[in-house]
């Protein structure tokens, strides 16, 4: 065997790889709690920083939490339903409808944001709210929750659950809310840690609908990267770290997780469909 | 099925409907009209290939964003294969620190590209200790050209896995049996039952960098990539229809490059913004 050779190397390129990625991050989070970056660590170690950003930047964080609960409730309630119809119906009508729902997320933010102010910019409580940052979130947001409940619900053989229940009495929205719901859990949890993580990290849009009073907390990111020492910058970043890595964490858990559906065996519909892009 | 049903199957879909006409459908509509309101109206957008500095920074953007393509499969083809299909200590390890940057949103990847290759960057502090020469290259093309490739490795990584995952072992070893050298099982037999993951992650990679706007924002201004030249133009410029016609047009191409993908993988291809 020449396995160890190309082992070895192969070896060698992932961990340089690895490095590659992870250096960066590891360099900011130090960053963020030293005394002065430019002598190093050994100027002592602070949570200077981490104070001065939540004095600064608090309100971020907050506009960011509350935009990302809304959005969620907001594509759950449109979602859910969406992708239900979507797994019932499979002509033409239901294929287009579906390839236009996830149009937002093919066309870049920037493109979207500027056709919505110049629609909606004239309306100026909207556009001063932070209700018109919700609204590019959601149109952005919302196709990864379709598609991870459609997953689901097409790996499930809901017709038969539905047909059994109908021929109990059960009526259409008993069947809905007892039955569909109950049975895309999986989906919907996963659908849910996309479109939180999404929303939290979104700036494409973001940067270009928000107002001075409405700054996000990646918005506000950009700013202090701008504006403020390069301790502050890794300070607020190491903030935003802490903030998504449980929703990271969940999505590794609950967006993978194999043993749940015994009638799909080699692998979860929801992950396929969401591993692919939660960046930018 | 029923009248009853199909009515309550409409009730289900219509707020999402009609939420998408009016924040999606009909500002785009608008977008596309603002374009072409000028007085050379729709011929405005072919002053992208006719003015110079959008048709330089469309060829930049064009470009950039396939360096990065193509380079991000080769690195995530290696890796990704190797994570695939060996078994050792520390694999979860390496694959999630793979695969963490994948949240990042594009500023933050534009910071741990300054992070690694600006003024106080890593590199910088290396290249100046061994040589006495300080290389910093954060912000500029190559700079963004890292970036992206931050965001690009890790996605590619997880399709070549999931692909390599379903890869049938006995034609590889059929293949070898036969007396196949290694690189002949590279080509005939691994890489064609990779194809369709490498081209919908691939296309995946390409949209994404032609759209990414928060990295080359955090790097510099004066980065002419598409993103950035549309948005000096709407808000330094205020030139709202000449922003109006780039916007479209780099919606088109993107959309596009996304839409070919899936129909030639054949598989489900998850677009990206």
């Amino acid at each position: 065997m020449r396995r160890p050779w190309l082992f070895y190397s192969q070896f060698a390129f992932t961990i340089g790889v690895c490095t590659f990625l992870i250096v960066p991050v590891i360099m900011s989070m130090m960053a963020g709690i030293t005394e002065n970056f430019f002598l190093g660590i050994k100027s002592g170690v602070t949570l200077r920083w981490v104070y001065e950003v939540l004095d600064l930047y608090l309100d971020t964080i907050y506009l960011s939490l509350l935009i990302a609960v809304i959005c969620l409730i907001v594509t759950l309630i449109l979602g859910i339903p969406t992708a239900y119809v979507l797994a019932k119906k499979s002509g033409r009508w239901a294929r287009m409808f579906e390839e236009f729902l996830v149009l937002p997320v093919a066309i870049p933010g920037l493109a979207i944001a500027l056709a919505l102010i110049v629609t909606y910019g004239g309306f100026r409580d909207f556009r001063t709210s932070w209700g018109f940052i919700l609204v590019g979130h959601v149109l952005y947001t919302l196709p990864f929750m379709v598609r991870s409940v459609l997953a689901v619900l097409s790996s499930t053989d809901f017709q038969t659950l539905e047909e059994s229940a109908a021929s109990l009495g059960a009526s259409f929205w008993q069947r809905f809310f007892g039955i569909i719901i109950p049975n895309c859990r999986s989906g919907i949890l996963a659908g849910s840690l996309m479109v939180v993580t999404l929303s939290v990290g979104e700036f494409n849009l973001t940067w270009m609908l928000h107002t001075p009073l409405t700054k996000t907390l990646p918005v506000g990111l950009a700013d202090s990267y701008a504006s403020m020492r390069l301790e502050i910058g890794s300070a607020y970043t190491l903030v935003f770290l802490i903030m998504i890595l449980p929703l990271l964490i969940g999505l590794q858990m609950f967006g993978t997780s194999k043993e749940r559906k015994p009638a799909v065996p080699d692998e979860d519909p929801s992950e396929q469909a969401n591993q692919q892009e939660i960046a930018r | 099925m029923d009248r009853h049903e199909y009515r309550n199957l409409v009730i289900l879909v219509l707020p999402t409907g009609i939420f998408c006409v009016a924040f999606f459908l009909l500002p785009m509509a608008r977008l596309v009209l603002i374009g072409a309101s000028g007085e050379r109206g729709i011929a405005a957008y072919l002053d992208i290939v006719t003015t110079p500095r959008h048709f330089e920074s469309l060829i930049a953007t064009l470009v950039l964003s396939i360096t990065v393509t193509a380079t991000a499969l080769v690195v995530a083809t290696i890796s990704g294969l190797f994570l695939e299909r060996n078994r050792f200590k520390g694999r979860g390890v390496l694959i999630s620190m793979l695969t963490f940057p994948l949240a990042f949103p594009g500023v933050v990847i534009g910071f741990m590209v300054i992070m690694l290759a600006g003024r106080q960057g890593l590199i910088g502090i290396v290249s100046k200790a061994l040589t006495g020469d300080k290389i910093v290259f954060a912000y500029s093309m190559a700079g963004l050209f890292v970036g992206y490739m931050y965001f690009s490795i890790p996605r590619v990584i997880l399709t070549i896995m999931a692909a390599a995952e379903k890869m049938n072992p006995a034609l590889e070893e059929a293949a070898r049996s036969l007396g196949a050298p290694q690189w002949r099982i590279i080509l005939d037999v691994i890489l064609p039952a990779l194809k369709p993951g490498l081209i919908a992650s691939g296309a995946i990679c390409f949209a994404t960098s032609m759209g990414a706007f928060g990295t080359a924002f955090t790097l510099a201004t004066n980065i002419d990539v598409l993103p950035m030249t549309i948005y000096t133009e709407f808000t330094l410029n205020a030139n709202i229809a000449g922003a109006a016609t780039l916007s479209i047009v780099l919606g088109l191409i993107t959309w596009a490059a996304l839409y070919i993908a899936r129909n030639l993988s054949g598989s489900n291809v998850a677009a990206a913004g």
